[in-house]
């Protein structure tokens, strides 16, 4: 069941990323700072609390999961540091993933040549 | 006075030069397309066993350059000047290539439209006496275009239905003030048209203005109609821009839809290749000219076109500051035998 959930949260997240780049202008890029932000955002409010709790990995890997982190971390940091962990809690919540992105994606560049789809 | 313009933007020439060689390289997706068996070679991978996108784009300029001079067996001193001109920033890829070949150099940008822009600026030089062969020239290449004005190819971006493919290709021509033809008879210089368009992702549509712009003054120009070319065949509209173009020169009265072909159209399969709209990039229209329309003339199945090469000359900061795409096309008539 928790598979199944997490796939139907995770695809309904990529689902609407794929319909803003079919049907809007809106450059793959941008889509991905609106992710983010989105993702931010709805912690923020409270909402994505319930979609993590419900889908798993299948709310916290997509990109919004990204936004999810910083909004958790830095509520959490004003909570224990006060206001100042609103611009720590962040980055300190997300270092892990951070990390990894920057450190397996240099591996990756190192091993692999980008090519023309084919 | 000047006693070889016609009309507005139309020069006719009096001692027409000669195409007396072409030649063009093509990279693997190009040689898999309708029109493989006319270009001279086919490369395996887009590398070329370069470290580089643009190394091998450079590559592949010079090696089209050197085979034109072999298949019109001309040293690179018989050449007086070389007009080329590709996509990167700076014409690099056009830089590196005639670097080492020290053959004087007039470097061009017109986007996509470079090849006829060349053909066009060559053809004065020689009719006005000033030259005697010119090496014309343009490259484009798949990966590195896209690196420079839409996404670098690690970021795996899904491509809309309206993009085209830019051709990994150079296609290069010799004109000379001696020869048999096929020869240069008359060059339409194009005005820029911008109606707006600001989708890098949707050239076709930017272009076609200012393509009907061109092919309407043409024939408004030299009193021609349609009828005298077997083919009006335009750089890289693609499938979108080709509609636009027949759409806008039907409503001016400029019926050319039977005989109206597109090289970015014929390039790739598009069932099969999935390219979308259709080929673009300078390599385009000089590879198809080199490859397929220049053996077209020469075998006989052609005797008259008229070539518009069309270019959307924004750049990668204009994009990004959402200016609109200015687009322009250069016309040459291309025929077999003057008279």
């Amino acid at each position: 069941m928790d598979y199944l959930n997490a796939f139907i949260v995770g695809g309904v997240i990529c689902g609407v990323a794929q319909i803003l780049i079919d049907k809007t202008k809106l450059t793959p890029a941008r889509i991905l700072v609106l992710f983010v932000t989105m993702g931010a955002l709805l912690t923020g409010l409270g909402v994505y609390e319930n979609l993590v709790s419900i889908g798993g990995a299948g709310a916290t890997i997509p990109l919004t999961g990204f936004g999810y982190l910083l909004a958790k971390g830095a509520i959490s940091d004003v909570n224990t540091n006060g206001l100042l962990g609103a611009l720590t809690g962040g980055v300190k919540a997300a270092a892990g993933g951070i990390t990894a992105a920057i450190f397996f994606g240099y591996l990756i560049s190192l091993i692999f040549r980008p090519k023309a789809k084919t | 006075m000047a006693n070889k313009l016609l009309g507005t933007q139309t020069i006719k020439f009096n001692n027409p030069p000669s195409i007396v060689a072409s030649a063009s390289i093509v990279g693997p997706k190009e040689g898999q397309g309708p029109l493989g068996k006319y270009f001279d070679k086919i490369l395996n991978d887009e590398l070329w066993g370069e470290k580089t996108w643009e190394k091998a784009e450079s590559k592949i300029m010079r090696e089209t350059i050197n085979t034109v001079l072999s298949s019109a067996n001309k040293a690179p001193s018989d050449i007086n000047f070389i007009l080329a001109g590709d996509l990167l920033n700076q014409c690099l890829s056009s830089n590196y290539a005639i670097r080492e070949s020290n053959i004087p150099y007039f470097g061009l940008y017109g986007a996509c439209s470079t090849m006829t822009e060349s053909l066009a600026l060559a053809s004065m030089i020689i009719d006005g006496g000033y030259a005697d062969n010119i090496i014309c020239v343009t490259s484009s290449h798949f990966c590195s275009a896209e690196k420079q004005f839409r996404f670098p190819l690690e970021l795996g971006t899904q491509r809309p239905l309206t993009s085209q493919w830019t051709v990994t290709g150079s296609g290069a021509v010799i004109l000379s003030s001696n020869g048999n033809g096929p020869f240069i008879t008359q060059a339409t210089a194009g005005k820029i048209v911008d109606m707006g368009i600001k989708d890098a992702n949707n050239m076709g549509a930017a272009m076609a203005p200012a393509a009907s712009d061109t092919i309407y003054r043409h024939f408004e120009d030299t009193g021609g109609i349609p009828s005298e070319y077997d083919m009006v065949v335009t750089g890289d509209l693609g499938y979108i821009g080709m509609e636009i173009t027949d759409d806008i020169l039907i409503k001016l009265g400029c019926r050319i839809t039977d005989r109206f072909r597109d090289c970015g159209a014929m390039i790739y399969d598009r069932e099969r290749q999935d390219t979308h709209a259709g080929g673009s990039g300078c390599g385009c229209s000089a590879s198809v000219l080199a490859g397929y329309l220049y053996k077209e003339i020469l075998g006989g199945n052609l005797n008259r076109i008229l070539l518009v090469s069309t270019g959307a000359l924004m750049s990668p900061s204009s994009i990004q500051q959402g200016e609109s795409i200015p687009s322009i096309a250069h016309a040459v008539t291309i025929q077999k035998t003057l008279g």
